[in-house]
């Protein structure tokens, strides 16, 4: 049976890709998790400061989603959640499970999103932010079986608005420049 | 790398998401389950992430120092304001105490008033709790030639500590207001009534027989009275509690539980009965 060729957008068969090239593919796959990650990882560094890993992850999956979901893919998503609860003693799963949620909506409405104005798309990602908080709060909550106070969650949800605009600045300008890569033959 | 056919790579890339969703549960049920599981985990996680932490150390403290300056610098500004103010209070106390100081010498001056010697005194470094017949009592060292006689009257910079009851060559042992046997005569500054302050091996002791019409007060000074020639006047001894019970008691000035050294002051006073002379029954004669 004759298999389909992978097609490049120039049109001919493309080279086999080189040892360089594979590393430079792979490493522009590994960026958005990895850098998600390391951030996550400074921000739970101990500060006397309130904890801002929850809302540095939402501004960081929400924008790879939409903008490179070639790179933020559920299994990659789901380790970040899985890293986000091991890092913010929360009951294991509730993070998991929002940055799932956060993922597939965003995924869901992307073709929409890229195509609006940063405005929009930050109105976007409060609106998102307040529900996953909300959503992250009812499962703590229910996971724990005691009602945690809503107050944090909520300081969370506005430092996560805060934080998009820089986090998002700076990679878009990632982004850029992986897609200005990526066009070069 | 694993080559796979683009609708099958499709299909799983469809499939992933649930997959992820359906793991999410997967994990929340296995953190119920098992509760030390993501206590392990998070140990395993600190212990792989502290030497980023460590690497961290330095400018997170430049951070957090940084942080508290400005907290400070805001500080600053409040605690200069009441600073000022007590400045501004104790400057007039000062002043009244300088009026204070001049009124008396001139009144002392018209009374043909006999001016108390000052006392002398020997500082003795406390070198043990308790012990000894009593509940409530420290054990002083003292040099192997000293002053110290039964009955000196002790104090911490603060405040009335106890007297005096054990002198050996090189030791000496002081009795605590708070002990059982402690009474000291005291009076209530404010009403001058006089009152015994009775030790009860407690942290404040009670206050007993004040006279009759006279109520002591919640906050009220107390200071050592001369009754009975023990202790001089005016030594400051503490400041009136009410019990939870109602009863009045004496919150010391001393510090008890912390004394390291303590002061012992010769007022040359022996009171009614020298501790010395304890008077003995004597044998009754019996009759020829």
């Amino acid at each position: 049976m004759a298999m389909p060729p992978a097609r490049r957008p120039h049109g001919r068969p493309a080279p086999a890709p080189g040892l360089l090239r594979r590393i430079d593919d792979a490493a522009r796959t590994a960026f958005p998790g990895f850098s998600t990650a390391f951030l996550m990882v400074l921000a739970a560094a101990p500060i006397n400061l309130p904890s801002p890993v929850f809302a540095v992850t939402l501004p960081c999956v929400a924008f790879w989603s939409v903008f490179r979901p070639a790179a933020m893919m559920p299994p990659v998503v789901f380790l970040l959640g899985l890293l986000l609860d091991l890092l913010t003693y929360a009951p294991l799963g509730a993070g998991v499970l929002v940055l799932l949620a956060l993922h597939a909506v965003a995924v869901r409405l992307r073709f929409a999103l890229v195509r609006q104005s940063f405005l929009a798309v930050w109105l976007g990602f409060c609106v998102a932010a307040l529900v996953s908080v909300v959503f992250y709060w009812g499962l703590q909550s229910l996971l724990a079986l005691r009602l945690s106070p809503i107050a944090p969650a909520l300081y969370a949800a506005l430092l996560a608005c805060g934080l998009y605009p820089i986090l998002a600045y700076l990679l878009t300008r990632v982004h850029e420049a992986m897609r200005h890569a990526e066009s070069e033959p | 790398m694993i080559r796979l056919s683009i609708p099958l790579r499709q299909a799983l890339a469809r499939l992933s998401l649930p997959l992820m969703i359906a793991a999410a549960f997967g994990v929340m049920l296995l953190g119920k389950a098992d509760t030390l599981l993501a206590e392990r985990l998070r140990t395993h996680l600190s212990d792989a992430l502290s030497p980023i932490y460590a690497a961290l150390a330095e400018p997170m403290a430049a951070v957090r120092s940084a942080v508290e300056e400005v907290q400070e610098l805001g500080r600053l500004r409040a605690d200069n304001a009441q600073l000022r103010e007590d400045n501004e209070r104790l400057r007039r106390w000062h002043a009244s105490a300088l009026a204070l100081e001049t009124e008396n010498d001139m009144l002392r001056r018209q009374l043909n008033f006999l001016p108390e010697a000052a006392p002398a005194f020997v500082t003795a470094r406390v070198v043990a709790d308790g012990g000894g017949t009593y509940a409530r009592a420290v054990l002083l060292a003292t040099g192997p030639q000293h002053s110290i006689r039964k009955g000196q009257v002790a104090l911490d910079e603060r405040g009335f500590v106890g007297r005096v009851t054990e002198v050996g060559t090189r030791s000496a042992r002081v009795l605590l207001a708070t002990d059982m046997n402690s009474r000291v005569p005291v009076t209530l500054e404010a009403s001058r009534a006089r009152a015994i302050m009775a030790g009860n091996n407690g942290a404040r002791p009670r206050l007993a027989h004040w006279p009759e019409g006279v109520i002591p007060v919640d906050g009220e000074r107390i200071v050592t009275s001369a009754e009975a020639g023990a202790f001089p006047a005016g030594l400051p001894v503490g400041i009136v509690r009410m019990s939870p019970q109602g009863s009045p008691e004496v919150e010391l000035f001393a510090r008890l539980d912390r004394l390291d050294s303590v002061r012992l002051f010769d007022y040359g006073l022996r009171g009614i009965i020298p501790p010395e002379a304890v008077a003995r029954p004597e044998p009754r004669q019996s009759r020829r």
